[in-house]
């Protein structure tokens, strides 16, 4: 595969342009108090890169812990802690911010040709909750940590544990708004900030992806929020809402969880596929098929993910009927989902595919998003659920859709825009076999998983029967050539910021105004205002383009 | 037909006053964009209360019985007049929106000085309810006292609505609606905190005439978190004072 | 086509103010209300009163959203935003009880 559509600049005369973002203020002082969308994009993916290998960490002691079947390497109550600690750090200080608060607040004012998000301010106020709530975090897991679950599933949460619920409640709700302002920013500035000609329906589905995703964000967490606040009173005051010697239904508090996290698996995954509709166009050469479909879908995703939480709730106690109504529902919501899907596979049809990393990320998103995705169905039908629900298969189930699924899309969008934010390639060769080791150690370490869980093995268990010591054992191995696919990539990145070419504007040749502008982009993105004139993905304009030669850079 | 979004051309300053933000165009688009940005905020608060409006419904049907001897507790005087406060102060809340577009800024600042008062009334009104139920041990925890609802007639309120004796396990129900009531006054309380706060801080600048030489926005954007707060009572007075008052 | 974005729709708190009259009707209105709701509870209206209730509180909520907060007089996207919370608290609401209603046939 020695065919590349990538297109840099001679190197021997290329020069980073001298004044970009990065250059344009010195001084701490310069990137704390930034209003910059770009620089607090920056901010954010050097602390989640952080909170993710924290997260990390602790998914390498449960599968440590798991490699024999006796409880051996920690105490029973310390391997709760290590799991529910992994469970909250990566999914509030990892997933939900991954995609949205890094690439969305880079690229999303460069997609629609605005100077910055609507709410600079509020931008930096994100980055600085998510810090707070991430401290607490820390703080807690240094304090003797917490052992609910990330779930915090009452009457556990609330009266039977001593462990520190109440600030680990707190880290959550404060990273929550770390959420809301985030999406807040986007929807206000997606409505209102775009430039000339910059119609619905010429925004990039990356757009389209962030807007729903931005919607789940302000209509759900508050919801989680006061959840989290019920719990705090009831721990500490006792009010009784959640205590059934009181009058109170423990199974409030999951209709009150769910109610945010269900549309928090979308909040996590939206933006994800937001990457893969650009990258998959970028790699096919070719528009995205069916643009139409795949923007409705990403709402309808949306809307529906509102109404189907209770299938988190199957053999909670809800009632038969809630069962049967939640379970319908969650046929439908399977179907938006299998649409991008897919419309992704006509782009790649007929399409002039090349293999870079970003393109093998998608590739591998493709393939395990589905498998994770037809795993939801089987567990959104009531009657499969109570037999694999609370076993490793859901454990699968939702590695398979977040790692093998939304890592795997963070990844490639890493890759596909690192050019645009820091002006340098990548290195090309270790890339593409820290894709692919990531795939193998991924799939070793989670499809045994789906296995273990049909055989019955319970999740959250620090010990286990003696006969799925093998397929821990593989998982186990998995996990260590994943952990060394995801090592590789902090490696070359941060080496590529010294020693990687020189990108230039757009090395990909891809359509979308980001890559009109300069690499770095300029702290005020566009010199003037762009007037959008094309479709999205419209690679004949492009052709066109190239052929005028416009120079944009500046510097 | 352009082929290049990057054309040059003049960009025209037509004015450009000093609050107008540099990644804003004009300053239609900033009102227009923070305006917005508000009321997504508000839908937050919309669901953020929306958690316990579903947990009061859920009880009120569980503890019908429980949550009427509750609200019997509750004082309809100083309902009624809390509730006459708030919707007179987004009265003065409006009219304060009405003098900073009109540019008139003693009105204005006439208007936030007595939605500030208001406030502070509703406020004081509220910690006078309060205290009560910490005297008779209506609050939820470990001092709750069913001595109310056990034997109505050692308690005039409940004497003075004519309650019957309650058996014990309904009488316990009684701490979830009390629950429910200061999770959510509560809840409430401090929105009213807040905002009366950041009126304080408005009525200086106010005072210092930034309101009315033509950027309104922060008035307004405060009057519709004011506004929404006061939607939030219009909730509450009859969802837990008015539960049921006929014999 | 050398010109700013135009917002996409007519902008209306500079063009349009509420009179201080409209208000003071609402206002009105929105205080007996307040009576008529008080009284009500008086009343024995069995299954209607929390109807009542929650019509009358509903009918005030709407008009200090449609007045006091200038909805009726903004645009599209403001509307719209408001029926997204109001269609979302509901789906919280009624789907969460459409658990407890059915949990005990009858005894709700």
């Amino acid at each position: 595969m020695s065919s590349t559509i990538v297109s840099l600049p001679d190197q021997s005369t290329a020069r980073i342009p001298k004044v970009n973002y990065l250059t344009k203020e010195n001084g701490l002082l310069s990137w704390l108090l930034t209003g910059d969308h770009k620089r607090i994009a920056i901010l954010y993916l050097i602390s989640i890169t952080f909170f993710f290998f924290i997260g990390g960490a602790l998914a390498g002691l449960i599968r440590l812990e798991l490699l024999t079947p006796q409880a051996d390497l920690m105490a029973t109550d310390t391997y709760n802690k290590v799991f529910t600690m992994h469970g909250v750090i990566m999914i509030f200080f990892f997933l939900v911010p991954s995609v949205p608060a890094t690439l969305g607040n880079f690229l999303i004012p460069l997609m629609i040709g605005a100077k910055d998000l609507a709410l600079p301010k509020i931008n930096l106020l994100s980055w600085y909750l998510y810090l707070a709530g991430g401290t607490l975090a820390l703080y807690t897991m240094m304090t003797g940590g917490v052992d609910t679950g990330w779930t915090f599933t009452t009457p556990l949460s609330t009266h039977y544990l001593n462990t520190n619920v109440l600030t680990t409640g707190l880290a959550v709700f404060i990273a929550g708004f770390s959420s809301i302002f985030t999406g807040l920013n986007f929807i206000v500035t997606i409505h209102k900030m775009r430039c000339p000609g910059m119609t619905w329906f010429r925004l990039p589905l990356f757009v389209w992806a962030h807007y729903a995703a931005s919607i789940l964000m302000v209509l759900g967490t508050p919801v989680l929020a006061i959840a989290i606040v019920l719990v705090a009173l009831e721990r500490t005051i006792g009010i009784g809402v959640f205590d059934p010697t009181k009058g109170g239904d423990p199974l409030l508090f999951q209709h009150l969880f769910w109610f945010y996290s269900h549309p928090a698996v979308y909040i996590m995954i939206l933006p994800g596929m937001g990457v893969i509709s650009e990258t998959i166009s970028t790699f096919s050469r070719k528009r995205v098929f069916g643009y139409t479909a795949v923007a409705f879908s990403s709402v309808a995703i949306a809307v529906f993910g509102f109404f189907v939480w209770a299938h988190h709730m199957f053999i909670m106690g809800i009632s038969n009927y809630a069962m049967l109504v939640f379970s319908l529902l969650t046929m439908l919501v399977a179907v938006p989902s299998a649409i991008k899907i897919f419309n992704w596979t006509f782009t790649l049809y007929k399409g002039s595919i090349t293999f870079e990393t970003p393109m093998l990320y998608s590739f591998g998103f493709m393939g395990l998003f589905t498998i994770g995705g037809l795993t939801g169905v089987f567990l959104g039908t009531s009657g499969t659920d109570i037999h694999l629900t609370e076993t490793y298969f859901i454990v699968a189930h939702f590695h398979f859709v977040m790692v093998g699924g939304m890592l795997m899309a963070f990844l490639a969008g890493i890759h596909f825009w690192w050019p645009k934010m820091t002006g340098r390639m990548y290195p090309e060769k270790i890339s593409q076999l820290a894709a692919v080791v990531t795939f193998i150690g991924f799939n070793f370490t989670f499809f045994p998983q789906f296995i273990l869980g049909t055989l019955g093995m319970p999740r959250r268990y620090a010990a286990y029967p003696p006969e799925f010591q093998i397929l821990n054992v593989f998982s186990t191995a998995g996990a260590s050539i994943l952990g060394v696919g995801y090592l590789l990539p902090v490696i070359y990145l941060v080496w590529s910021l010294k020693y990687g070419e020189i990108a230039g504007s757009n090395p990909w040749q891809a359509t979308g105004l980001e890559w009109q502008i300069q690499s770095p982009p300029l702290t005020e993105n566009f010199v003037v205002t762009p007037i959008m004139d094309h479709e999205a993905y419209d690679y004949d304009w492009l052709e066109k383009k190239k052929e005028k030669e416009v120079v944009t850079s500046v510097g | 037909m352009s082929d290049s979004p990057a054309i040059v051309h003049e960009a025209d300053h037509h004015e450009h006053p000093a609050y107008l933000r540099h990644h804003f165009e004009s300053v239609e688009q900033q009102a227009d964009t923070t305006n917005f940005a508000m009321w997504l905020f508000l839908l937050t608060e919309v669901m953020f209360f929306g958690g316990l409006f579903t947990a009061y419904l859920i009880y009120r049907n569980w503890y019908y019985q429980a949550f009427v001897a509750g609200s019997h507790q509750l004082s309809i005087l100083w309902g009624t007049l809390n509730t006459g406060v708030l919707i007179s102060s987004s009265f003065t809340m409006a009219m304060g929106v009405w003098c900073a577009e009109t540019r008139r800024r003693q009105g204005l600042v006439l208007s936030l000085v007595i939605t500030f008062v208001l406030g502070l009334v509703f406020l004081g009104i509220k910690s006078i309810e309060y205290s009560e139920k910490i005297e008779k041990h209506h609050v939820p925890g470990f001092h709750y006292s069913l001595q109310s609802f056990l034997d109505p007639d050692s308690d005039e309120a409940a004497k003075a609505a004519g309650d019957k004796p309650l058996p014990l396990d309904v009488a316990r129900h009684t701490e979830v609606y009390f629950s429910l009531y200061f999770a959510m006054t509560g809840m409430h309380a401090l929105h009213m905190i807040i905002g009366i706060a950041i009126l304080g801080y408005m009525i200086f600048r106010a005072q210092a005439g930034a309101y009315t030489t033509g950027h309104v926005t922060f008035v307004e954007n405060f009057g519709l978190y004011w506004h929404f707060v006061d939607i939030i009572w219009i909730f509450l007075f009859p969802l837990l004072y008015l539960i049921s008052r006929h014999a | 086509m050398s010109e700013h974005k135009e917002p996409e729709h007519q902008d209306e708190h500079e063009h349009h103010i509420v009179s201080p009259m409209v208000y003071l009707t609402i206002v009105v209105i929105l205080l007996i209300g307040t009576g008529l709701t008080v009284g009500a509870s008086y009343l024995e209206l069995g299954i209607f009163n929390p109807i009542v209730a929650l019509a009358i509180a509903v009918i005030k909520a709407t008009l200090v959203v449609l007045f006091f907060m200038h909805v009726k007089y903004s645009t599209k996207l403001t509307k719209l935003t408001v029926g997204a919370g109001i269609f979302t608290f509901i789906t919280l609401v009624s789907m969460t009880l459409a658990d407890y209603i059915s949990r005990a046939w009858g005894k709700w």
